[in-house]
């Protein structure tokens, strides 16, 4: 027992546990983010608190108001759409973020030690600055329009806040990247090598092509993250479902139905998410099989 | 086998080579004829693996020179002249290295058809072909992780011979591999060797170089200690570092 430098514990009663939190440990290493664990208990939870605000705020009600139920009911439309305008932020901002981060990811691989060094500063400017801070840089650094060729293409809330929720999706897109790359045997490289294809070759070919399923369980847990993120756009004045939330409360002026409305918002965000965080972890128990 | 060409095929002289402060190769000369068969053997560590790396420019050498061919790999310089040199010499690992998310097939084609530019449909006969000489025809549509080690370990070496090498490395093939499957891969060798292809061979199947080479090398701390025709080698070795390590492992 004396090589105890590849054991995880001495104890072997805490061997399973130890063995599962130290592949979870490397999964978020390899994800460069904590995992998303929503399980479906936690969505009976949150109904569970969605119905208590309901009762609450139906015991609270005047005699002469409408039921709580049909007051959600008859929000839920408007609530919605600033819902479907969230998962637009969400789709947009992946996909720029995954762009970006892709060529950043490149950049941290790079043999030019002043790209690797730029993107490595860039990276972690990113990943580690607050999303918050990030978004307002952007509400407030770009402009309201820019001149491009003679064009005057306006640049509204809405696309600057995506762009500030891009810029933490590029940075960890890019450390997924580096990550995936850097599991890959470099014995790989080396055979490809062997055959004489060039470097470039046998990033694209052979590298690339073998990265694409060790990321995607990561990519979409950074997604789910995303998603749960847009709502901070609301702070910034884009009209999506927090801001209208906050906006139909007011309206309605019923201090009672706070808990309800905002467990209602919550649910609407599980009932996205939970989905691809069962699927994230899925896939990821199948690649960790056969990779 | 025939020493016809007068002039080696792969040439050695004086290879130096470390590892940051550790010397691997301590000056080591050989020359291989061509169509000859060469094996290299001696206890782990003592940089036999390095060597055939050096051979197809995967480590750089220090000093010395190593020319195969018409090419004077020390003094190859950009990566373009390298890639040129793993047309003429290729070698196949001791893990075997596949490319996993690839058929048997296609791993076969990747290289001909992406770094010859040959015409697809050609280079697709040919590797049929290639996997119906080591034995594979039935599993062409297989993946790496369906085969079994000496079925990858075929594979590769298929992959190897569709670039047409002159010289085939071999590096440990049969190491891992469990004694039953390490028979189908040394037929496989055997019968390159019989074609009349270089070989160089990193191996510890002893039988199977008594058998094959016309040259066995014993190599030992970086140096070559002592090296000679296999029957005079394994049967008389003249040097007490040989004999301890042939009585260790025959």
């Amino acid at each position: 027992m004396s090589e105890g430098s590849t054991r995880l514990t001495d104890l072997p009663v805490l061997l399973p546990g130890a063995a599962r939190l130290a592949r979870r440990a490397a999964v978020e290493r390899r994800a460069g983010s904590p995992r998303l664990a929503l399980r479906a208990e936690h969505g009976f939870a949150l109904f569970a608190v969605f119905v208590i605000g309901c009762g609450i705020a139906q015991a609270q009600a005047g005699a002469d108001q409408p039921s709580i139920l049909a007051t959600i009911w008859k929000w839920t439309p408007l609530l919605l759409r600033g819902f479907v305008f969230n998962l637009a932020i969400s789709f947009v901002a992946m996909a720029v973020g995954t762009a970006l981060g892709v060529l950043l990811g490149f950049g941290l691989l790079s043999l030019r030690r002043p790209v690797k060094r730029g993107a490595w500063v860039a990276t972690n400017f990113f990943r580690n600055a607050p999303w918050l801070v990030l978004l307002f840089y952007c509400m407030f650094l770009l402009p309201f329009q820019v001149k491009l060729f003679g064009i005057t293409i306006p640049l509204p809330d809405w696309v600057k806040a995506t762009l500030g929720l891009a810029l933490p999706v590029m940075a960890n897109v890019a450390e997924i990247l580096r990550g995936a790359m850097q599991s890959i045997p470099t014995a790989q490289w080396e055979s490809a090598a062997s055959l004489a294809f060039s470097r470039r070759q046998t990033l694209w070919m052979i590298i690339l092509p073998q990265c694409v399923k060790r990321m995607l369980p990561p990519w979409m847990n950074l997604y789910a993250i995303l998603t749960m993120a847009t709502v901070l756009a609301s702070i910034v004045g884009v009209n999506e479902m927090m801001t209208l939330t906050r906006q139909a409360l007011s309206a309605e002026n019923r201090p009672g139905l706070l808990l309800s409305f905002y467990s209602y918002v919550l649910l609407w965000f599980f009932v996205y998410c939970y989905p691809i965080a069962r699927w994230t972890v899925r896939l990821e128990a199948r690649y960790a099989v056969n990779v | 086998m025939a020493e016809s060409d007068s002039r080696p095929i792969v040439s050695l002289l004086d290879v130096h080579q470390s590892f940051g402060k550790v010397e691997v190769l301590k000056g080591i000369s050989m020359d291989v004829p061509k169509g000859g068969v060469v094996c290299i053997i001696g206890p782990s560590g003592s940089g036999k693996s390095t060597l055939l790396r050096c051979i197809n420019a995967l480590v750089p050498i220090d000093s010395g020179s190593i020319r195969v061919a018409d090419f004077e790999v020390h003094r190859l310089t950009t990566d373009k002249e390298r890639l040129a040199l793993r047309r003429e010499v290729s070698i196949v690992f001791q893990q075997y290295n596949l490319f996993p998310h690839k058929t048997a097939l296609e791993n076969v084609m990747m290289a001909p058809v992406y770094v010859l530019r040959e015409p697809r449909d050609d280079v697709r006969a040919r590797a049929v072909a290639l996997l119906k000489k080591v034995g594979l025809a039935a599993k062409q549509d297989a993946y790496p992780g369906e085969l079994s080690g000496g079925q990858q370990q075929r594979v590769a070496i298929a992959r190897s011979l569709a670039m047409r090498p002159e010289v085939m490395l071999f590096d440990e093939v049969t190491a891992a591999l469990d004694p039953e499957t390490v028979k189908e891969v040394l037929n496989t060798i055997r019968e390159l060797a019989a074609e009349g292809m270089t070989c160089m061979l990193v191996t510890h199947e002893m039988r199977f170089a008594r058998e094959l080479a016309d040259t066995v090398y014993f190599t030992d701390g970086g140096v070559i200690v002592e090296s000679g025709p296999p029957a005079e080698l394994f049967d008389h070795p003249k040097i007490e570092r040989t004999r301890a390590f042939l009585s260790q492992i025959l």
